[in-house]
């Protein structure tokens, strides 16, 4: 490969007093892939979106974007340069109307040091937030407050906000949990068709494996802290450590089990 | 830019109202004349206090600026000989607003209640440190001398009582306009989700260093007027930290709805205390303070909110 990776990570390590949540990760992301992270509750997912996203600073190890090192940024400096991410709970403002969220948000990604003074409802943002909204297809519910919004529809207009900025990478950690199922596809149709249209690479943390099969292009495999497997979902569901680690682990059903039991949850 | 401000109802009835409050001036009576000047100045204050509030802040300290404003003006009064009353504002905002620039890189840092008390002790330092010295007035304090306008020496207090209503109509215009902007919106986004801010990529301590400034330039040049319409500064009316309470007090009299809402408050304050003073001056503070309760008891978003009910009506019966 001569392309430069969106992301590279090498050996990358968090210690917390006494556990081990990162060990030795080496992942490469090109530009435009779909990757889905999977593992059981406490395998260090979260961690590693943290470490990559500035939230958490790794104990050892380096992250490139583009070839630039970007260990221990800022969160603001992250969505600067241009990797975003959504968290397992939706962080939305939610005294504010969906509409609001989303000026609020454009405005600060269009900004250029002068914007800060400018109105948010300005129509350059409006058109922008309406354009979003229904790309995103919470346009119905543009005039409710973010509080009294259903799971899946807060999900919906956390994603967008995460997207604002036109990411190059994003990380979404858990986008469909706490959610129905017929949700779950819709919402990674449309996360998913949107990044691509913009060539983005996504990074997402997910527990459904029909969901895993149906739009990653390769499976990361967490346990216990260290990448078990790196490959192909056809591939990597396959695998006999991720079948005993992950698989097997509780959360998730077997591929087969899934497919005859749509109303699992 | 100003743009913003084009269609904004609030400024336009606010404008109307404070015109009729400054005319009002040339018929009342003095002691009113005073309330209404005293509880203008308290309202600039109480002004600086929502800034804060609208993003969840409450600071138990904001005599330290009430006190950098009214003792820049007797220090300058009595060292300088300066009496006329833009200079006077202009250098204690210039003051409060340094000092707050400063101690912002500390307070940005902290919320709820440890902000609170961070800026009571930064207050009561101050507080110290004009009690102890001699030639800061000590306990006394100064008395400042009358005003000048552009070296104009006025006969009555009228021409003050105009010069701050016309600053808060300057403040209110500043303020809404602030508001209104993606940062004073942020006000709003702050108190609701910190982490999103951070990662929409706009610094939430910055966005909060700001807010304290303002609010600190407000209180800076309420402290000014007050000292300028009272002609007397001293560390317990100025600086102590029942001051701080009191505008504390009053803020959450006013309601956080409308930035009309602290001058309104302030005025109130001014009225009710005089009175309760006059019937019970033993028992002055039970008034006062009953008079919070069943505020807050039957208006929770304040004084305020009789205007927004009112308000209401009005379109409803329109509509
Ligand atoms: N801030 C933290 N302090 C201490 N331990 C943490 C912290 N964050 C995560 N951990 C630990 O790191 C491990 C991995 O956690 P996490 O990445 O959240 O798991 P998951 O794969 O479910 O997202 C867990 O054992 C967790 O308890
Ligand atoms: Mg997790």
């Amino acid at each position: 490969m001569n392309r430069m990776p969106a992301l590279r990570v090498k050996d990358l390590c968090k210690s917390f007093a006494g556990i081990t949540a990162a060990r030795n990760i080496n992942v490469e992301a090109g530009a435009g892939e779909i990757i889905g992270i999977i593992g059981a509750n406490g395998a260090g997912k979260t961690v590693f979106v943290n470490m990559i996203t500035g939230y958490l600073k790794p104990t050892s190890g380096t992250i490139e974007f583009f070839g630039k090192d970007i260990t221990g940024i800022e969160p603001r400096d992250a969505a600067h340069v241009g990797v975003c991410r959504s968290f397992q709970v939706s962080q939305v403002f939610m005294s504010m109307t969906v509409r609001e969220n989303l000026a609020i948000a454009l405005a600060i990604a269009r900004d250029d040091g002068r914007a800060m003074l400018k109105a948010p409802g300005r129509p350059e943002i409006r058109a922008e937030g309406e354009r979003l909204m229904r790309q995103f297809t919470i346009f119905e519910h543009r005039d409710a407050v973010a509080g009294a919004l259903s799971q899946g529809v807060r999900k919906l207009l956390d994603i967008a906000m995460a997207v604002v900025s036109n990411p190059k990478v994003l990380l979404l950690d858990e986008p469909t949990a706490g959610v129905s199922v017929e949700e779950k596809f819709a919402i990674m149709d449309i996360v998913i068709v949107a990044m691509k249209e913009k060539g983005a690479t996504v990074l997402f943390v997910e527990h459904d494996m029909e969901i895993v099969e149906r739009y990653v292009d390769r499976v990361l495999a967490f346990y216990q802290g260290e990448v078990i497997c790196d490959a192909p979902p056809a591939e990597a569901l396959k695998d006999p450590a991720v079948i005993e680690y992950v698989i097997g682990s509780g959360r998730a059903p077997t591929p087969t089990a899934a497919a005859g039991s749509p109303s699992h949850a | 830019m100003l743009d913003i401000l084009k269609t904004d109802k609030t400024i336009r009835w606010a404008a109307l109202a404070f015109l009729a409050l400054a005319l009002s001036g040339l018929v009342i009576d003095a002691w009113i004349l005073n309330n209404l000047m005293f509880g203008l100045a308290r309202g600039l204050a109480v002004l600086g206090l929502l800034v804060l509030w609208r993003t969840g802040l409450i600071s138990f300290g904001h005599a330290l600026y009430f006190g950098i404003g009214a003792y820049t003006v007797a220090l300058l009064d009595t060292f300088a000989g300066v009496t006329d009353l833009v200079l006077r504002l202009g250098v204690a905002v210039a003051a409060s607003a340094a000092i707050g620039f400063l101690l912002g890189f500390i307070l940005r840092k902290y919320r709820g209640i440890f902000f609170a008390m961070l800026s009571l002790a930064f207050s009561m330092v101050l507080y110290g440190i004009l009690v102890k010295i001699e030639a800061l007035g000590s306990t006394d304090g100064f008395s400042v001398s009358a005003t000048t306008i552009f070296g104009w020496k006025p006969e009555t207090k009228f021409p003050l009582f105009c010069a701050i209503v016309a600053t808060a109509v300057v403040a209110i215009v500043c303020v809404q306009f602030y508001l209104r902007t993606t940062l004073g919106h942020l006000t709003t986004a702050i108190r609701d989700n910190e982490l999103r801010v951070e990662y929409l990529g706009y610094s939430v301590a910055k966005a909060i260093h700001i807010k304290y400034v303002i609010s600190a330039a407000l209180t800076g040049a309420a402290g000014a007027m007050l000292a300028t319409a009272l002609g007397q500064v001293d560390p317990d009316s100025m600086v102590n930290w029942t001051i701080s309470g009191e505008l504390v007090f009053i803020t959450i009299m006013a309601g956080p709805g409308n930035v009309v809402a602290p001058f309104i408050g302030g005025i109130v304050f001014e009225f009710l205390r005089t009175y309760a003073f006059e019937w019970a001056p033993q028992a002055w503070q039970l008034i006062v303070g009953g008079a919070l309760l069943a505020i807050i008891f039957f208006l929770p978003r304040g004084i305020w909110s009789i205007f927004e009910k009112l308000m209401a009506r009005i379109k409803g019966s329109q509509g």
